[in-house]
Formats: structure tokens, C-alpha cells, sequence
């Protein structure tokens, strides 16, 4: 492991078998609740949390102390804890890392959570994509029962609280807490507004608190190694590590974890690898459809909510997806906008059209038929659904399209301008053509070529007939010679 | 038509309230690949829930289907990582050798095909699921040769 690395929240992970309690607890596991149970109120459980400086994984970044005790505080006939496992962004994996492999921290630490504020019931939520997670985490629970650790006076203490496990059933909104509480009651995911925040009025309108994955297996931690310890990690306002799922076009993608502070290009270059091929960082996506990108001017900035909010990135999901100059930063807002304008749940309309609006506009540049009003245009667009959408899905839905529009501007003029998309991405942009030099007539694009734009006889070179042509790419893609050449 | 006794053994594992619409829906998915009409009618009267709420949901989530789904279920990965790797050829190439759209069966109740979000195997972009295999750096010519494997032996 690399000295950058700060295993807190995955130090099992790959470590110990995930399916034996004994594992977990051979490595100091649910010593934490013991201790909690034995020797700690319940308030200075929550005291320890809020001290720590622990603030949540889940997007927003807010104090998890604080959130714990509104609800702590709060009047009603039970308490309610719930763990959001949707990771709904497209580009993360590293909350199902944790599901998978240490599902016995998360339960730990929403059993020290239900005991600081007074919960009787957990449920975990685990996105669609995930059915080794959930059961994983199903094993996790049957066993803690089973030890003693979740059901009827836990360790003989008079502690009562047990959780369930939530398959998600496929949608990305379900990730807000909101229309996850929907979800868990059996309705469709759709947001509400807040306030009430979910901390007064939460499932079946008892106090909720709803927390992240990451954000949960700090807590065992936390309690273990005491407040002070962990609040001596990270920066001034950013405690603790951040576990990073760091994909795209990087040599070795997978997941780091590093204390807050750590510049961004020790994460890319050293943890991931640098880029594949070597060719340059154009930019690094942080936190997916509801994330922004940050250029190369930023890769010295540390990895903390101040300093990635003032760039107009996001830590939020904790996934970095790295984009080289291969990649077109119009068609990556357009991907994301088509990603949330499948997800709107339609409730609203700033987002229900304004995403379809934003799509719509991103497609016809990308198709070469933007103009530059369009540029402005969307900014509007932008404005208005981040101050009227219900939730943030579309509040945040624009930030990938303010990001590129601030940072990229050149490449979007050069699509409205010249209509050249100059990373070759674009497909109704491009223009292909075979080097008769290099072809061998082997047919292989032929073959492909949906629309018979290619003739050629075999072991000649093949020529394409550009009216044809629908620019899909599958000649390129499969020449094994380097033969079809792209241009724009 | 849904095996009324298979629908017991799911029925039995609720308490039989509202809030277990979904995990109820869930099962009868993984069961039949699809919910069937006759069950979801049953469901709603058993759980006490009007039917039109039971459609909201069975519609509103992407996990559940009204159509029976292929023997062999079809994933293309469109996560971010797997689109900046080539994902939308990849799924164009798996459209047209199946001769489906997303969402879709084959005729002969083989394939079904779906467009998931990304499946955590970033690094071998683009990723192609045929029900529980995965397969990387997918190349629009690979395609055939993986539903070769899966198509039944005539
Ligand atoms: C559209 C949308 C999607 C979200 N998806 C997730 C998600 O996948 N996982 C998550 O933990 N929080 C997600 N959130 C944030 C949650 O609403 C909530 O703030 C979070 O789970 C709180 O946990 P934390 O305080 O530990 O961060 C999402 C929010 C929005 C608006
Ligand atoms: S984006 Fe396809 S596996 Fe991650």
C-alpha cells in the first residue's frame, strides 16, 4: 500500500472474510458497541460523533452530529435510522465495496447510531445493481442476531434495535432521503419537500435519521479510537478520510482512501496510476450527473468539501471519473443530462423539463446544429431549475453543464462555430476515411458497416462513401490495421 | 398465469402490510422474471392496497417488468466510465445482433436487454452482463461470439 493511503472505512476490506462475524470480530470488531453499551450514555456516544468533526459521505456534507441530535431531540413514538447503500451515481463503486466487503462495520455502526439517539428500527437500502451487497448484509444481521449484538436487549443491556434490509428496485432518485423514506414505505420514490427535514419527520412521519454507507462505518471507528483521534485527521472543516472510487481513463481504477487534505493529483497520478497511455489529464468528473468537472488547474487543490465546492466540483458520491483529451467535454454533459432526464421522477417541472430542454439543446450541438445563443440559453436554463427544482436531482442536474460551459468554452464555441468537435466524439462531426496505404482489404469494416457505405473488393482497398456514411465508427473500431482515419 | 402456490410461499414471509408492496413485487420478479397480472390483482388485495397503486409502482421502478423477460437477461453497461470507453457502439452492436431495444425480448423468449448503470467493473470499460457473467473491454466484433455461447443449441 501506498503511504498516501489511510485505510479506515476499508481497512477489512479484502482483509477479512466478510461472511464470518467471527472475522470481523477477530479484528476489534463490534468492540466499539460493547464498550458503548457498557460504559457510555447515549449521549456521549452522539457527543463522540459530534466531536469528531464527522461529516457526511452522502453528498451534502452535513455535520452527522448535528443531524443525530435533531433527532435525538425531536418528539415522537419511535425513532428511525436508515442506511442509504442506492449509490445511484453512474460512476461509483465504492459504497458497494463496503456493503460487500465489511457489511458487519455498517450494522455496528447504525446499531451505535440507534443507541445514541433512541431508534428501535434500521433499514438498509441497497441500490438495484447491488444483490451481492444486500446479501451480504443480510448475512451480517442474521449473525449479529444471532451473537447478540442486534434483536431484544443486546448484550444483555436494555437496548432493544434490529434492521432490514431494502432492495432498491431501480431508481436513481431513491437515493434522495426523501423519496427513499417513499420507498420504504411502499409508494413510488418520489421527493417531497423539505422542511420537514427528515430528522422531525421522517418514515411514517417518526424522526429519521438517514446516513450514508461510508458515513456509518466511520462511526465503530470513531467510538473506538475516541473523538480526538479521528478530528486530528483531515483539515480544519474536513475530518477524517474520504474513500474514493477513481475510474475512467486512469492506468489502475479501483478504490483509495486518503485523509482529507490530499491533493487531488496524489489520487489520480500516484493512487490511479496517471493516465492511460500517457496521454494528457484534460479533467476529472467528481460525483457524477449531480457533480462538476474540475481541469487540470485544479489538481493541486486538497480532496475537502471548502476547496472542491469553491471549484465547482462536488465531493459528494466520492467518484472521480478522469477524462483525457480523447474525451469530449459536450458529450459528457450531454451523457449526464441524459442520465437525469431519464431519472426525473417528473414530479416537478424545473426539472422534468428543464432536463429535457438541456438534452435536447447539448444534442443539437453535439450534432453540429447548436448556434451560440444556445450557450446562453442554457445558463438560464441552468439558473432557473437549480433555484426551482423540488429536489436535488435537478438542482444539481445543471452543475455538469455550468461546469464545462465555464471551464470548456472553447469546445463547446468550436462545436457551434466550426461544427468540429476537435476531441473526434461527435459522431455527426466526423468524417472517416480509409488510407488506401494501410488497408488491407480484409472486409472487416465492410462486414461491419450497417448502412453498406463501404465497397471494396478483398485484399483491396476499401473506400467510403461519405452520403452514406452514418459516422457510428464500427469501421474504425474494428480495423485491426489503424487504417480508417477520423477527422473533424 | 402465476403458480398460486409459489405465490404463498412469498406471501407467507410478510407480515402482509402496505409497506411490504415492494420486497412482495421484488419476489414475484426474481420468481417469474416478470409480474404477472393475475398476481399483482392477488397482491393488492392481500396487502390492501389499491390496485392502481400497485401499477404506480410496478411501473415507476426500472426493476420491474409487466413482460416476461429472456431466458438470458442482457445487461450493457452505460456508466460513465463505460461510455467514455466506447459503451454506446458496444450497445448499438448488442441492439442490432439481438434485433431488440432495451427493455425488449427476442421472440423466441431467449434474450432480453437492459441498459444498467454502472456495474463496478470500470476498469475492464466497456462491460457487457449475460445474466450473472461479466464480460470486459468488450469489442463490437466480441459481441456474437458471446451470444453464440448463450444461444440454444437448435
Ligand atoms: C438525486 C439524489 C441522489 C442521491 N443519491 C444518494 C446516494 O446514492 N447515496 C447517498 O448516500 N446519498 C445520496 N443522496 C443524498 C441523500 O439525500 C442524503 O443527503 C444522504 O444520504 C445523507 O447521508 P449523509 O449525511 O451521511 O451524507 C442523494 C441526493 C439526491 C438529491
Ligand atoms: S462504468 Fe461500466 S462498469 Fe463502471
Amino acid at each position: 500500500m501506498s503511504k498516501i493511503e489511510f485505510p479506515l472505512v476499508t481497512r477489512n476490506l479484502g482483509a477479512i472474510d466478510p461472511e464470518s462475524l467471527e472475522a470481523y470480530a477477530a479484528v476489534g470488531g463490534y468492540a466499539s458497541l460493547k464498550r458503548a453499551l457498557t460504559e457510555m450514555t447515549s449521549e456521549a456516544v452522539l457527543e463522540a460523533v459530534d466531536k469528531s468533526g464527522l461529516r457526511g459521505r452522502g453528498g451534502g456534507g452535513f455535520p452527522t452530529g448535528r443531524k443525530w441530535r435533531f433527532c435525538r431531540e425531536a418528539p415522537g413514538e419511535q425513532k428511525f435510522i436508515i442506511c442509504n447503500g442506492s449509490e445511484g451515481d453512474p460512476g461509483a463503486f465504492l459504497d458497494r465495496a463496503v456493503m460487500e466487503g465489511d457489511p458487519h462495520a455498517i450494522v455496528e455502526g447504525m446499531a451505535l447510531g440507534a443507541y445514541a439517539i433512541g431508534a428501535g428500527q434500521g433499514f438498509i437500502y441497497v441500490g438495484h445493481e447491488y444483490p451481492l451487497a444486500a446479501t451480504r448484509l443480510r448475512q451480517a444481521i442474521t449473525a449479529a442476531r444471532e451473537q447478540g449484538f442486534l434483536g431484544e436487549k443486546i448484550l444483555g443491556t436494555p437496548f432493544s434495535f434490529d434492521i432490514q434490509v431494502r432492495r432498491g428496485a431501480g431508481a436513481y432518485v431513491c437515493g434522495e432521503e426523501t423519496a427513499l423514506i417513499n420507498f420504504i414505505q411502499g409508494n413510488i420514490g418520489e421527493p417531497r419537500n423539505r422542511p420537514p427535514y427528515p430528522p422531525q419527520k421522517g418514515l411514517w412521519g417518526q424522526p429519521t435519521i438517514i446516513n450514508n454507507v461510508e458515513t456509518w462505518a466511520n462511526v465503530p471507528v470513531i467510538i473506538n479510537k475516541g473523538a480526538e483521534w479521528f478530528a486530528a485527521i483531515g483539515t480544519k472543516d474536513s475530518k477524517g478520510t474520504k474513500v474514493f472510487s477513481v475510474a475512467g481513463r486512469v492506468k489502475k481504477p479501483g478504490i483509495v482512501e486518503v485523509p482529507m487534505g490530499t491533493p487531488l493529483r496524489q489520487v489520480i497520478f500516484d493512487l490511479g496510476g496517471g493516465i492511460k497511455k500517457d496521454r494528457e489529464f484534460k479533467a476529472v468528473i467528481t460525483s457524477g450527473p449531480g457533480g462538476g468537472v474540475l481541469p487540470k488547474q485544479f489538481l493541486d487543490i486538497p480532496v475537502e468539501f471548502e476547496s472542491f465546492q469553491a471549484a465547482g466540483g462536488n465531493l459528494g458520491s466520492g467518484s472521480m471519473v478522469v477524462m483525457d483529451d480523447g474525451c469530449c467535454m459536450v458529450d459528457v454533459a450531454r451523457y449526464f443530462l441524459e442520465f437525469s432526464h431519464e431519472e426525473s421522477c417528473g414530479k416537478c417541472t424545473p426539472c422534468r423539463e428543464g432536463t429535457k430542454q438541456l438534452l435536447k439543446i447539448l444534442t443539437e450541438i453535439t450534432k453540429g446544429n447548436g448556434t451560440e445563443e444556445d450557450l446562453g440559453l442554457m445558463e438560464e436554463l441552468c439558473a432557473t431549475m437549480a433555484a426551482a427544482s423540488l429536489c436535488g436531482l435537478g438542482q444539481s442536474a445543471v452543475n455538469p453543464v455550468l461546469s464545462t460551459l465555464k471551464y470548456f468554452r472553447e469546445e463547446y464555441e468550436a462545436h457551434v462555430r466550426e461544427k468540429k468537435c476537435p476531441a473526434l466524439v461527435c459522431r455527426p462531426l466526423l468524417k472517416y476515411t480509409v488510407d488506401p496505404e494501410t488497408c488491407t482489404g480484409c472486409l472487416a469494416c465492410l462486414r461491419e458497416c450497417q448502412v453498406g457505405a463501404i465497397t471494396g473488393d478483398v485484399e483491396e482497398p476499401q473506400e467510403i462513401d461519405q452520403e452514406l456514411c452514418v459516422k457510428c465508427g464500427m469501421c474504425h473500431a474494428v480495423c485491426k490495421f489503424d487504417a480508417v482515419k477520423v477527422e473533424s | 398465469m402465476t403458480d398460486p402456490e409459489r405465490l404463498e410461499t412469498i406471501m407467507s414471509r410478510y407480515e402482509g402490510v402496505a409497506a411490504d408492496l415492494i420486497p412482495v413485487l421484488q419476489d414475484i420478479q426474481d420468481d417469474c422474471n416478470y409480474l404477472p397480472k393475475d398476481a399483482l390483482k392477488i397482491v393488492a388485495g392481500r396487502l390492501n392496497v389499491p390496485l392502481t397503486q400497485v401499477y404506480s409502482v410496478a411501473t415507476f421502478y426500472k426493476g420491474f417488468s409487466l413482460e416476461p423477460r429472456g431466458v438470458h437477461h442482457v445487461q450493457v453497461c452505460r456508466g460513465t466510465t463505460c461510455h467514455l470507453h466506447g459503451g454506446t457502439r458496444l450497445q448499438e452492436g448488442v441492439i442490432r445482433r439481438l434485433g431488440i431495444e432495451p427493455g425488449q425480448t427476442t421472440p423466441d423468449g431467449q434474450f432480453s436487454l437492459e441498459q444498467v448503470k454502472c456495474v463496478g467493473k470500470c476498469g475492464a470499460a466497456p462491460v457487457l452482463a449475460v445474466g450473472e457473467d461479466y464480460f470486459g473491454e468488450v469489442g463490437v466484433d466480441g459481441v456474437t461470439k458471446i451470444l453464440r455461447t448463450y444461444r440454444k443449441p437448435k
